[in-house]
């Protein structure tokens, strides 16, 4: 079974990969299996300096899933180029680096230090975290912020850029054709959608900083219909990810037009999930008909 | 050494009010255990494990012993689970407590509620490395104390309560003045009482174990940090701790 899927920068031996802010730098997951099974690993995203983020509590459960509001805490672009990207390409497999920043000059910056990085493939580009205030701008739900972003990324950067769209907009079609004008060579979606969660007991927000980004089950639906109408309308390629748990959730997103996918908050439940995904992905897309994970891309797709 | 496995139900005993006592089955998980680590549970279909501590390790007979008070509904999942039934459990997590007492050195275990469990491990490992133990353990009222029996059996050991329906009244700081001299304390409890007790014992060597909100449990996401005393620097309560030297974070 041919699960091998070729995307700008990216040669995957399987569509499989961990999403970002998911599986940190590979290391901790790294203990339970060999991360050169996986197609890609795409990293925490990566600021200009380090970053501290949000108080706690930053996470709740809900009902299918989570709410978070981490706050991009990362070491800084340079220490993570110095110390995980290394860690990283002892496997055989392809590294996604997701760049994040408060202003256009940040972005730049951690894009461009990225140049250097040999072993990096592609950049994950996420203008589209919630939990990031500073700076006042909207770069995930403004179409020409969106392409203003994306555009002076591609300036700088020598590798190929996946814009990581939110969906916490009215007409995420119009967000994923902005990108494509401006450059991106492919689109990955969708990342969470804000939420809150109130404590009864004290009768506040649960989470420190208030609001927080839902991921798990609870989001695939949505991010299902946003991938179906986003792929009939835009000629790049899509990483889907958005609540997958199992080999016939992946089906699903390629059935919707997604070319890849990535998995986050499941690898919380089950550690080995993109690994025993990976292994049950074959008989899962041969049981539904289909011989090679290419020929399922968009087959969901009716007129 | 993190290991994704199953453990087998051997035992589940409500041991006090809303509080179970279950002993676990498992040699690969046992095998590496210490005290001040935990396991993270799966419990139905939670998104989320449920990390609890390992209260006691038998390698002998391959058995981990936890101690779990139901609190929403994750943990009345867990209390419903039956004898023979299997846990899928994820460990074991996190550093445990530093244990370099010499003999006869003496150390001073305070616990309140719920963050009594993994003391009594921990209790347990040090007398055997022949250091003397004395206990201070908080609970709500008498209904809700358990483990007296087992703690008395390490060395000298006071209850108090909150309402003073059991043992002394009030917190467990109001009694410290009646202990003597003691080496090293640790303790584990809710963040008010290891705030209160670790100004009162400011200056002495101890360690304190710490709770937060997780998702992960593994180190990966950082849902769980907290910042050094410092304050350049933080910690992953899941990866880093959850055992911290008293002086080390920031409460
Ligand atoms: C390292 C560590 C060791 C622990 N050891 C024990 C133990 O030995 N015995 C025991 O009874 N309890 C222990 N706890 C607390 C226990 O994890 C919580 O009581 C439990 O997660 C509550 O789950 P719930 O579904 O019943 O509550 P809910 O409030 O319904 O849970 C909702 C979410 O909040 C999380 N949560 C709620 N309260 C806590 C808390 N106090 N700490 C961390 N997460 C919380 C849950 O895990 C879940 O993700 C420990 C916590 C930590 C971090
Ligand atoms: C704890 C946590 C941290 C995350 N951090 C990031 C991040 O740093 N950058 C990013 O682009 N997305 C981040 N995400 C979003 C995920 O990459 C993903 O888009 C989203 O969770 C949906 O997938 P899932 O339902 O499989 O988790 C994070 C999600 C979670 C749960
Ligand atoms: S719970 Fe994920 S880093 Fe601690």
């Amino acid at each position: 079974m041919n699960l091998a899927i070729e995307l700008p920068g990216l040669s995957l031996k399987n569509p499989i990969m961990p999403a970002s802010g998911c599986f940190g730098f590979g290391r901790e997951y790294g203990e339970f299996y060999n991360l050169s099974k996986l197609g890609a690993v795409i990293m925490k995203a990566a600021t200009g300096s380090e970053r501290f983020g949000n108080p706690t509590p930053r996470v709740a459960e809900t009902a299918s899933g989570m709410l978070n509001a981490i706050g991009l805490q990362n070491p800084g672009v340079h220490k993570i180029i110095e110390t995980e990207v290394p860690f990283l390409s002892q496997f055989d497999t392809n590294i996604i680096a997701n760049i994040a920043g408060s202003t256009l000059r940040e972005y730049e910056e951690v894009a461009y230090a990225f140049n250097e990085a040999d072993k990096v493939h592609a950049l994950e580009l996420n203008i589209s975290c919630p939990n990031v205030k500073e700076g006042g701008i909207q770069f995930g739900t403004d179409p020409s912020m969106a392409a203003r972003v994306t555009e002076a990324v591609k300036k700088v950067s020598h590798l190929p850029v996946y814009v990581k769209l939110s969906p916490n907009v009215t007409d995420i079609v119009s967000m994923a054709k902005a990108v494509e004008s401006a450059g991106a060579d492919g689109l990955s979606m969708i990342n969470t959608i804000t939420g809150m969660q109130i404590h009864v007991p004290s009768r506040k927000p649960l989470i420190a900083n208030k609001t927080g980004g839902l991921s798990g089950p609870a989001i695939k639906p949505v991010a299902i219909r946003m991938i179906y109408e986003v792929s009939q309308q835009v000629n790049i390629p899509i990483i889907g990810m958005g609540g997958i748990q199992s080999a016939v959730d992946v089906l699903e997103f390629l059935l919707a037009g997604a070319s890849a996918v990535a998995i986050g908050t499941a690898n919380f439940q089950n550690p080995f999930i993109c690994s025993d995904i990976i292994d049950e992905l074959p008989s899962v897309i041969e049981k539904y008909g289909f011989h090679s994970v290419q020929e399922v891309i968009g087959k969901g797709i009716v007129s | 050494m993190m290991l994704k496995d199953k453990m087998k139900i051997v035992s589940t005993t409500y041991i006090a009010k809303d509080t179970i006592e279950m002993v676990l089955e498992n040699s690969n998980i046992t095998e590496f255990a210490v005290p001040g680590q935990f396991l993270h549970i799966h419990v139905g279909t939670h998104t989320l494990r449920r990390p609890i501590s390992i209260a006691d390790c038998n390698k002998q007979l391959n058995q981990i012993k936890i101690l779990f008070k139901v609190n929403g509904e994750g943990t009345n999942k867990l209390a419903s689970y039956q004898q023979g039934e299997y846990l899928d459990v994820i460990g074991p997590l996190g550093n445990g407590f530093t244990m370099d007492g010499e003999t006869n050195s003496t150390v001073l275990l305070i616990g309140g509620g719920i963050g009594v469990p993994p003391l009594y491990y921990l209790g347990k490992t040090l007398k055997e490395k022949g250091i003397n133990i004395v206990s201070v353990l908080g609970f709500q009222q008498k209904d809700h104390v358990f483990y007296e029996q087992q703690f008395q059996e390490l060395g000298e050991t006071l209850i108090v309560t909150d309402n003073g329906s059991y043992g002394y009244k009030g917190f467990v700081t109001d009694v410290l003045d009646q202990i003597n001299e003691f080496d090293c304390y640790y303790s584990c409890g809710p963040i008010p009482m290891l705030k209160a007790l670790t100004t009162k014992l400011k200056g002495k060597n101890g360690y304190i174990s710490l709770e937060e909100r997780m998702g992960c449990g593994v180190g990966a996401c950082f849902a769980c940090v907290l910042p050094t005393m410092d304050g350049t620097s933080y910690k992953k309560i899941c990866k880093d701790g959850p055992v911290f030297q008293a002086e080390e974070v920031t409460l």
